[in-house]
């Protein structure tokens, strides 16, 4: 029986998984100070936080932006969660100072209708032209050959095997 | 695909439509390029909700060699006042000094520093050739976020009664004053 070329398999794997998984656990969150001590809290304010746009990285939420504003939010959304706020009060709080822009995912009114039903609006598109190509009838089979055509087919194919 | 191949004016009619797409797309680049160097297309400028609406409410110490002043101060204006944030790290801040200064002579301007050090804001003033009547430190930048300002430089104009008239998140230009700063603020004070 062959040696097994990787004794340590095990701890191989485990390695691995860790460095795949980890960046998954990445949060901006430099400092653990900045967490709230209670830890069903301090998940809220995450929450919040990932929902909220990091206004200098713009494609970022706050919770993954190492910016400075984006911590002075994150600080901010703590101290508004300790202080027992609602999740729509805090949401409110800060579109009243930064626009539905600091909002990730945006809410459904008439500038953004087009952004909302654009999926249904794909899907329909697709099942148009598919039905639209599917629908067209297909060609007409064509006639038998006649006596004279089978004869020509016939003179054409035996002539080419002399 | 089946039957017939499709009539001579349907394959032009699918060959234009990918070449339609991508002039529109390009022609929709092209505008916003376009307007990012004319000035008039900034995808970083965020529209602030404070547009219209009362100053927020803060109070915020002396800046050497300014003094600090607070929401009570711009509410009881008669005449428009413009509102600088500014940094002393802030590169784009240094490049609006000379417009600022030559500014300072029609419409006050109200400087805020954000995040500085005392010394280091006090330094960057002095070097500017001090535009501003009065100075406030925001050390933690939290009365920043109240005014919704996401970066340096920002700018407000403030009108009679502390109401915010106006709103930049980019450098202040000679062009920003002449046809929109100014005409504005000449209204406001009628």
């Amino acid at each position: 029986m062959m040696k097994n070329p990787f004794p340590r398999r095990g701890g191989v794997l485990a390695l691995l998984a860790c460095l795949l998984f980890a960046p998954f656990m990445a949060m901006a969150v430099d400092d653990p100070s900045e967490m709230l001590p209670d830890p069903a809290q301090e998940q809220r304010a995450e929450a919040i936080g990932a929902q909220l746009r990091c206004l200098v990285c713009q494609n970022e939420s706050i919770e993954d932006s190492s910016a400075d504003l984006a911590r002075d939010l994150r600080h901010v959304v703590r101290e508004h969660v300790a202080k027992g706020e609602s999740n729509q009060q805090i949401m409110a709080w800060m579109v009243s100072r930064y626009g539905n822009f600091i909002r990730l995912r945006p809410p459904l009114t008439i500038g953004t209708l087009l952004l909302w039903i654009m999926p249904l609006l794909a899907l329909c598109i697709g099942i148009g032209v598919a039905w639209w190509t599917f629908r067209r009838p297909r060609a007409p089979t064509p006639a038998p050959l006649s006596d004279e055509e089978r004869r020509r087919l016939s003179d054409l194919t035996e002539t080419r095997r002399e | 695909m089946s039957g017939q191949p499709p009539s001579p004016t349907r394959r032009r009619l699918l060959m234009a439509a990918p070449l339609v797409v991508a002039g529109g797309v390009g022609v929709g680049f092209w505008r916003m390029l376009s307007g990012m160097t004319k000035g008039s297309f900034d995808p970083h400028d965020i529209h602030a909700p404070a547009l219209n609406r009362p100053v927020p409410d803060f109070a915020l110490p002396d800046q050497a060699p300014g003094s600090g002043f607070s929401a009570q101060d711009l509410r009881a204006l008669k005449a428009p006042v413009l509102v600088n944030y500014f940094a002393s790290w802030c590169i784009p801040c240094v490049a609006e000094m000379p417009v600022l200064n030559a500014l300072k002579e029609k419409l006050p301007i109200w400087g805020i520093a954000y995040k500085d050090r005392p010394e280091h804001a006090l330094g960057f003033v002095q070097r500017a050739g001090n535009p501003y009547a009065r100075i406030a430190a925001d050390r933690d930048g939290l009365a920043a976020i109240d005014w919704g300002v996401s970066g340096v430089p920002e700018t407000f104009l403030i009108g009679p009664g502390g109401v915010i008239r106006w709103h930049t998140a980019s450098p202040i230009t000679e062009t920003m004053i002449t046809r929109t700063i100014m005409p504005l603020a000449d209204s406001l004070k009628s």
